[in-house]
Order: C-alpha cells, then sequence, then structure tokens
C-alpha cells in the first residue's frame, strides 16, 4: 500500500546532506521552474488538486490565487512547521531526512507567489530538528540555492527559520504571524485573511512544511501524474502517522483514499498484541471519533471524513483497543487544550477549564448524570464562540466521545452514587 | 498552570558573549521590524544562560528597542522560556494522548521514585528537574522522553535507567 513520493529519499542514507540529496534529484527543477511563467506555476499547482497538509486541506494553488495583485507591498511565505497537534508527527520527517526537498519547494512556491523572504516557524521542542534544518539552509546559501540569485537566476530570497517556544496556538495561521511579528501568540479576527493582510500587514501564503515539500514532484511529473494517486477530490499522497495501540506503530506515506481498516490491519501490523480494537481516532487528536462500526467504510480521505462527520486533519492516526478508559482519555485531552488556550476568549479560557474540571470530579466519582449533559451543554455553548477554532478542537472531539461513550461516563456516576451510598449505611 | 508572572533579579548585569551578539545581528537583518527578534533573543539568552532573569528581559528590550512589557510578555506567555535556573540535565516527559496510551505514567511513577522529584521540581543538588510536557511529536515511538532538548523514543524503564546512568 505504501509509495515514495515525499518519502523517496526518506531511507538514503545522508540524504538530508546537499552533495547526496542532489545526486537524486534536490534542486534539478529550478532551470523547468524558471522558465516557467510564474502564473503557470500556479496553475500547474491548482491542476494537482494539492490540498493544503495542514489539517485544513484547503486547495493550495487556489490560496495563492487570493494574493491581491498590484499592490506595492512585499508579499511574504510562512512555512508551517509548528506541527503540535497531538497525534501528528509527520513533517519533522521532512525537515530531517529531506530537508532539501523542502527548500526546493520554497523556492518553487516564493517564484509561484513572488516572493522574496520567507520564513519558517518550526516548533521548540524540535531542537535537534532546528539543527538539522538550519544546517541544510546554509548548505542551500553556501550553493547558491537561496540568496540574491537562486540558481544563477535573477530571483533572489532569503528563507529563515523562526522557533515557537512551546505554544500548540502557534500552529493557528494568525497566532504563527503574531508570533513572527514578537507578539504572543494569539490568533487575530478574520477577515483580513493573511493572503490580503498578513505578516507585517502584507499579503502573506502560510502553507504547512508537506504542502511545500510536495512541490518539487509536481513540477518534475506534471499534475497529472500527481493526480495518479489518491481520489478525485483528494488527490496526491499523505504522510500518515500511526501511533497508540498497533503493533506496528509509524509514519507511512500512502496515497489517499485507502480504507482506514485495511491499513491499520496491513500496514500498521494490526492492534497491539492482538486486543480488539475500540476505537479510532482518525486525524488528530481534534477529530471526533470514530467506532470500529463507524470505521467499517472510511477511507483516509477528506470526503469520507467528512460523510463520517469527522475530519481528515492531519493524518495523525490513533487507535485505542479494548482497555482504554475513554472518561481518562477525554480527561487527557481536556487538559491538554485547556493548558494549551492562549487566553484571547473567555468561552475557550474559561469553558475548556470547565470541561477538565467536571470530567475530574466524574472520575472521582462525585459527578452526576446532569453533569455528563451539562459536558455537552458546555461543548455546544464554547464551539464556535471564539476567534480561532482551538476550542472546536476540545468541544468536537469531546462531544464525540460524549455521545459514542456516553456508558462509559454513566458507569462512572453509577460507581460513584453506590460508593456514596455505601459510606452513608456504613 | 504554573506561575509564570514573576521574574527573578539576579543583582548582575546581563549581555549576550560574542557568538550570540554576532547570531543577534545577523539574524536581524532578516526582519523588516526589530520587534521580529524578541523570540531569537529570548532563545539566544536561554543557550547561553540557561534561563531568563530580570536583567535579560531588560538588555532585550534595549537592544531591540522596545518596552520591556512587550518582552516580558513574550517571556511568560511560551512556556519553554525558563524564568528561573533549570536541573542540569533537565527531563521532559510526553504527558499527551499517544505517549498516555503507550505508558507514559509508567516512565514518571519510576522518575518520580527514582530522583524524588515530582514534575515540576528541581533537585536541591540541580542535578535533575522533571516537568511533564504537552505533545512533543513523537507519537509513532510513544513514550518519548526529552533531555536537555535530545529526544529519547520508545521508553521503557529499562531504557530510562541506562539513560539516567550517563547523566552527569
Amino acid at each position: 500500500m505504501e509509495v515514495k513520493i515525499l518519502s523517496a529519499k526518506f531511507d538514503i542514507k545522508d540524504a538530508h546532506m546537499l552533495e547526496v540529496a542532489k545526486q537524486h534529484g534536490a534542486y534539478s527543477q529550478l532551470d523547468k521552474l524558471f522558465s516557467m511563467e510564474p502564473v503557470a506555476v500556479i496553475e500547474e499547482v491548482k491542476n494537482s488538486g494539492l490540498r493544503g497538509r495542514g489539517g485544513a486541506g484547503f486547495p493550495a494553488g487556489l490560496k495563492w490565487s487570493f494574493l491581491p495583485k498590484g499592490l506595492n507591498k512585499p508579499v511574504y511565505l510562512t512555512v508551517n512547521s509548528d506541527e503540535s497537534e497531538p497525534a501528528t508527527f509527520k513533517d519533522r520527517y521532512i525537515l530531517v531526512r529531506d530537508p532539501h526537498m523542502m527548500i526546493e519547494g520554497i523556492i518553487i512556491c516564493c517564484y509561484a507567489i513572488g516572493c522574496h523572504d520567507a520564513y519558517i516557524y518550526i516548533r521548540g521542542e524540535y531542537t535537534s530538528q532546528v539543527k538539522a534544518l538550519q544546517k541544510a539552509i546554509d548548505e542551500a546559501y553556501a550553493a547558491g540555492y537561496l540568496g540574491e540569485k537562486v540558481a544563477g537566476h535573477d530571483f533572489k530570497l532569503d528563507v529563515t527559520v523562526h522557533r515557537g517556544a512551546g505554544a500548540y496556538i502557534c500552529g493557528e495561521e494568525t497566532a504563527l504571524l503574531e508570533s513572527i511579528e514578537g507578539k504572543k501568540g494569539q490568533p487575530r479576527s478574520k477577515p483580513p485573511f493573511p493572503a490580503v493582510e498578513g505578516l507585517y500587514g502584507c499579503p502573506t501564503i502560510i502553507n504547512n512544511v508537506q504542502t511545500i515539500a510536495s512541490l518539487p514532484y509536481i513540477i518534475e511529473n506534471g499534475a497529472a501524474a500527481y493526480k495518479q494517486y489518491g481520489t478525485e477530490k483528494s488527490p496526491g499522497t499523505h504522510l500518515f502517522g500511526i501511533s497508540g495501540h498497533v503493533n506496528k506503530p509509524g509514519m507511512y506515506e500512502l496515497p489517499l483514499g485507502l480504507p482506514i481498516l485495511d491499513v491499520i490491519e496491513k500496514v500498521a501490523g494490526g492492534v497491539l498484541n492482538g486486543k480488539k480494537l475500540k476505537a479510532i481516532i482518525p486525524g488528530g487528536s481534534s477529530t471526533p471519533v470514530q467506532t470500529p462500526e463507524d470505521a467499517k467504510d472510511l477511507t483516509l480521505d477528506y470526503e469520507s471524513m467528512a460523510a463520517h462527520k469527522t475530519m481528515f486533519g492531519s493524518g495523525g492516526i490513533v487507535v485505542l483497543d479494548e482497555t482504554v478508559d475513554i472518561v481518562k482519555l477525554v480527561e487527557n485531552l481536556a487538559q491538554f487544550y485547556h493548558h494549551e488556550s492562549c487566553g484571547q476568549c473567555t468561552p475557550c479560557r474559561e469553558g475548556l477549564g470547565w470541561i477538565l474540571k467536571i470530567v475530574k470530579k466524574i472520575l472521582r466519582g462525585d459527578g452526576t448524570s446532569a453533569d455528563i449533559d451539562l459536558l455537552v451543554e458546555l461543548c455546544d455553548n464554547i464551539e464556535m464562540k471564539t476567534v480561532c477554532v482551538l476550542s472546536a478542537a476540545c468541544t468536537m472531539p469531546v462531544r464525540s466521545y460524549l455521545i459514542k461513550f456516553r456508558h462509559e461516563f454513566e458507569a462512572y456516576v453509577k460507581k460513584g452514587a453506590s460508593a456514596q451510598a455505601n459510606v452513608k449505611q456504613g | 498552570m504554573s506561575d509564570r508572572s514573576k521574574l527573578i533579579v539576579t543583582g548582575k548585569p546581563f549581555r549576550f558573549d560574542q557568538e550570540r551578539d554576532a547570531e543577534f545581528e545577523r539574524l536581524v537583518k532578516r526582519y523588516p521590524t526589530r520587534e521580529s527578534m524578541i523570540l531569537p533573543a529570548l532563545w539566544l539568552t536561554q543557550e547561553q544562560e540557561g534561563w531568563i532573569s530580570a536583567e535579560a528581559i531588560a538588555y532585550i528590550a534595549d537592544r531591540i528597542g522596545t518596552f520591556a512589557s512587550q518582552v516580558f510578555e513574550c517571556a511568560t506567555f511560551y512556556t519553554m522560556y525558563n524564568l528561573h535556573p533549570m536541573g542540569r540535565n533537565h527531563i521532559c516527559i510526553c504527558r499527551t494522548l499517544s505517549c498516555w496510551l503507550r505508558g507514559k505514567q509508567e516512565i514518571v511513577d519510576y522518575l518520580k521514585n527514582e530522583l524524588g522529584l515530582k514534575p515540576g521540581e528541581i533537585g536541591a543538588d540541580g542535578k535533575f528537574s522533571l516537568e511533564e510536557v504537552e505533545c512533543l511529536g513523537h507519537c509513532g515511538t510513544a513514550p518519548v522522553v526529552q533531555v536537555n532538548g535530545e529526544f529519547h523514543e520508545s521508553m521503557d524503564v529499562d531504557k530510562l535507567k541506562s539513560l539516567l546512568a550517563t547523566l552527569k
């Protein structure tokens, strides 16, 4: 099932080094690129159907075409390498094993959109990855692929690594921009969208690492070749991260559209130690959970995920076996989102804390059935009432656990009630 | 969340050493505004000193030409900036989803017992500090532990024992 488009060089020794990467085709598309008109590059990417790989799945070429024309302002590219959605661990393979593929992608994107200053925003925790990436960028400068004249062509491009410092929210694109501008990462109200008014008030494109890294293949082989993989509306391949209770967790490149249960069985080696499958988180911690029954006809593409009222997200699949305590899992997730709320909007700052408190109360055995209803009500009152979607990233999955595994919450309530009755009788 | 609103005054002046000074000057040319240097300057400070003092905040503000309050705001918002000295070996254990599913609690319990520290604490001799952190992006090789920035994947108690033995 696996394919090697983005991961073609991942297993080649020292492919992170420029000389080795070049032997395997890195930077070989630049002459072709500069012979094309920028608008033709955008058309090719549009035709490829490449969708943003950060989570939202917005068509990349279309996003680029939103840049206003004829403005007398610089255009910026920021590459989102914040990768902090729990269960997501794909982009760092690109940063460490094939950084030149991404740098070539940056050159392609910048040429297409007329950008001369690109920033890579990388999460602060990626210490060794930051170093590896910076080393690759230094090599690219030394070899003349970045700087005043990219590969000898009349095109200037600077690429700067900007390191975050432990804030999940900075994966949200406008929080990311605030962070580069030297502020705390609090998302901006939209509109205006970054394509119109982004970094330093200028038109800005924000793309995920994997989106950018897909570009050299598309330029080399054309949109049609890229569309051979995947489905009509979800073309191409994706780096899926499979974690949790499977025998072979890890990162796998797969075409979009494969049945999720087959992938868990055949690619990830099935449920760990032969246990029974309880549920699947299909695309990172913020995506609504799927029971084995739900997942029967679920395929790994944007349309199937939407039809199942969940999301493709970041391609981070988490497998839960029969031993998982769903209430404790919700506690774990609620704590994450509560901790990561930036504090700007009251429903999120306070509401996620309340979700956590009530779940803890239920776990202690002090909860009532009304508390479970209150959790659902809280989710409804928080979601979409904030500047960004961090709050929904918590409430959407939490609601799905409350609906699909309500009996587990009820069991804690009952157990608590009978324990208290015993205390009174005793 | 722990209280991240207090700064420590050391009574000693702070400035970048030569290497950080050069890196600051290289980077500042890359941004159209000097305020963009706040996060990079905080990182340079932490690389040099291990943590960020009140004097460092004042120095960065002065160097950039901005308000100390804006530097303070960033230093306190972003949780990776240490506002006090940490242990020589700062151990972070990922507590989130996939690491939780694959047994991070065993790792935490072992370290608590072995080091006599709770997450969030620094040992009296300054050798270790312990912290539970949110997702470190190594879910496929969970559970994961990070020591002074270095990742240690697919951890178990045996591996932890050998790792601790190498730390000075």
